[in-house]
């Protein structure tokens, strides 16, 4: 089985570009070059130098010791945390600023939901000199702070989004705004493996390097080549795209993707798509989404940001849709609990996206002998607030 | 014949309005579609309401927003719109983005339109190349006519092939912007619209995006075929009484 996109643009039945006119040459253009562009020698040489002498790369693959022996198995959690800016999110924004620079665009436009992305896509474009705009919720402005001030302080414009439930959604709503209304000089740089073609796949290639790395370091330490497990939280599933990424193919690596499921999937308060979604179309893709029997896009939640989106890229649709990848739902309070449980075992605070992952620990028997490797996507800096206010700290 | 093609062929300077169905009032849709036609109007655009309009600003995103919250539905809105070809003969074209109208079913759409009188379809978020291959000759079977998008960007290749399997007219968007600009058109927007007058394409072509004014009516339709006016009418139907609406289609002509 395939889990490649396709010369149209899908996986399977997801994916494609379904965008009103007035983007058509801007994605008509992304997708007759992404590909040459990013295969082109100097551009890996490029990318490649600035993940590593940047942004810090490659991320360690550490043997959670007091976790492992809890669990009676081997967790390895594979450091994005430890990234320059705190999140996976630099992998894409490094590449897609050259892909921008290549194209011969001057202004960069983002979404945020956690600020992650933001600050990501802010800091390149400070490094590049390039303009950026990056549109953000209200609410994600207020539960976000600091990376709104992180953005502010790299010289980046945020604008607040005060449409729909004022979260990723509505700033990705924006965003696609914003470049119907800047179709020359624009380049918009998409925060996860969703939008139309070809977003998903160009996001999964520039994190791909995560799973490329969880292999190299596996067999350093355990001359084994693929661990038994993957294990990563699913916003839109772009650190899930880049730690599945070179296992998709391997079906004895068991992949297992970890939505928000908020107060719980049946309280009308969860974010959980694969669970509560039906196939439709999200900004320009035919994926899972929540939406009411009208086709009304419908408002999710999680106390995480970043996990906070209705959607998922149609990479992980397909995953869902093929048994590839197990798909779990985890409510605020077991997120939030491993962040503290985490802090307190290993000395990490996680960022409550990648919390999310480790809950899958408590839902499934592991064996002694397998390898378990769970991507710790970004650490919780900027959630200090949510884990203060939580745990009354 | 298509109502559309009838009307375009009867007359220039066509003038066409784009609503929001179930907008201020759930129950306001077929009362203001009589209305503009009684005072004038050529043609109208009947949108339905969508969560997360894309192309839209913010005019039309919130009348969307109150229209849902009145409860419209595309259930709904085919009700409302059950009798109306015994209250009104003007060409109707319904706006609406895919999600909607895949969830209902497609087929199923374009039945239920061709059941009430629906002219054409206007779906922004449907690709140029996926509606050709697939819906085109369903469209064809419920005589809809697909009115599809082009814009200052569109390349002229790109116009002629959008013309080739276009019926109707063609919607020319008037700058690169989403609706709900008022708008000045320059010589920009005017060597625009001259250039696809001069394309002479199989079909008329209308413009819209930004009009609002008489002035900006005369300048959109001096080259084209006519001209679709939507924010600047959800303005004026959010500010003024619908009873106004007399006055709203007199402005625009009186220059
Ligand atoms: C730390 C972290 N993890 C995960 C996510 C979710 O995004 P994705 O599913 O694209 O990895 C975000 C998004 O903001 C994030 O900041």
């Amino acid at each position: 089985m395939s889990f490649k996109v396709n010369k149209k643009g899908f996986y399977g039945d997801f994916g494609g570009a379904f965008i009103p006119e007035m983007l058509y040459p801007n994605i008509e253009e992304l997708k007759q070059n992404y590909l040459k562009i990013i295969k082109d020698k100097v551009f890996q040489k490029e990318y490649h130098a600035l993940l590593k002498e940047y942004a810090g790369r490659p991320t360690p693959l550490y043997y959670a010791k007091n976790l492992s022996e809890l669990y009676h198995t081997n967790i390895y959690l594979k450091r994005e945390d430890l990234l320059h800016t705190g999140a996976h999110k630099m992998n894409n924004t490094i590449g897609q600023i050259l892909v921008a620079k290549r194209l011969g665009k001057k202004r960069i436009i983002a979404e945020t939901g956690a600020g992650q992305h933001g600050v990501a896509t802010a800091t390149v474009c400070a490094l590049m000199g390039m303009q950026c705009v990056v549109y953000m919720g209200e609410t994600d402005i207020q539960r976000q702070a600091p990376n709104v001030a992180r953005m502010k302080m790299l010289g980046s414009e945020v604008i607040s989004v005060n449409s729909g439930s004022k979260t990723l959604k509505d700033a990705t709503n924006e965003a696609i705004r914003d470049w119907i209304s800047n179709p020359e000089d624009t380049y918009y740089i998409i925060g996860s493996v969703v939008g139309p073609h070809p977003y998903p796949d160009m996001v999964a290639r520039l994190q791909s390097v995560i799973s490329k790395e969880i292999k190299t370091q596996l067999m350093q330490k355990r001359m084994a080549s693929s661990p038994d497990y993957v294990i990563a939280c699913v916003g839109g599933g772009s650190n899930a795209a880049g730690a599945f990424y070179h296992f998709l193919e391997n079906e004895k690596v068991k992949l297992i993707a970890v939505e928000a499921a908020g107060k719980g999937n049946d309280s009308g308060h969860s974010a959980a798509t694969s669970v509560l979604g039906k196939i439709g179309i999200i900004h320009g893709s035919m994926t899972l989404l929540m939406q009411s029997e009208d086709g009304q896009i419908t408002e999710p939640y999680s106390i995480s940001a970043g996990l906070d989106y209705p959607g998922i890229g149609p990479l992980h649709a397909h995953l869902k849709a093929t048994k590839r990848a197990e798909f779990v739902s985890v409510t605020d309070d077991e997120a939030m609990q491993w962040g503290l449980k985490l802090a307190r075992m290993e000395g990490i605070i996680p960022a409550i996206e990648s919390a999310h992952a480790f809950a899958v620990l408590d839902r499934q028997k592991f064996k002694p002998t397998d390898v378990v490797v769970i991507n710790l996507s970004g650490r919780g800096d900027k959630d200090l607030n949510t884990y203060i206010h939580y745990f009354n700290l | 014949m298509n109502r559309i093609t009838s009307k375009l062929q009867s007359k220039d300077k066509i003038l066409s309005i784009y609503i929001t169905a179930g907008y201020p009032k759930l129950a306001d849709t077929v009362s203001v579609i009589q209305s503009l036609e009684k005072y004038g109007v050529d043609m109208i655009e009947i949108g339905l309401p969508y969560s997360d309009p894309l192309a839209d600003g913010k005019t039309i995103q919130n009348s969307s927003t109150q229209a849902l919250h009145n409860g419209m539905t595309t259930e709904v809105l085919f009700e409302q719109l059950q009798n109306i070809r015994k209250q009104v003969s003007i060409p109707l074209i319904i706006m609406g983005y895919f999600n909607p109208i895949l969830q209902y079913g497609v087929e199923a759409f374009c039945q239920k339109c061709n059941e009430i009188g629906i002219d054409g379809l206007i779906i922004p978020d449907l690709p140029v190349e996926l509606y050709e291959k697939q819906y085109k000759t369903l469209f064809k079977k419920y005589n809809l006519f697909n009115i599809l998008l082009i814009t200052p960007q569109t390349s002229e290749a790109r116009i002629r092939a959008i013309d080739r399997i276009s019926e109707g007219f063609i919607y020319a968007v008037s700058t690169a912007s989403v609706t709900g600009k008022s708008l000045e058109f320059g010589e920009n927007e005017m060597n625009y619209f001259q250039r696809i007058k001069n394309l002479k394409l199989r079909n008329p072509f209308l413009v819209g995006f930004g009009i609002h004014s008489a002035k900006t009516f005369e300048q959109a339709t001096f080259y084209s075929k006519g001209a679709i006016i939507g924010s600047a009418f959800i303005k004026f139907i959010t500010e003024n009484n619908s009873a106004r609406i007399k006055q709203f289609v007199a402005s625009l002509k009186s220059n």
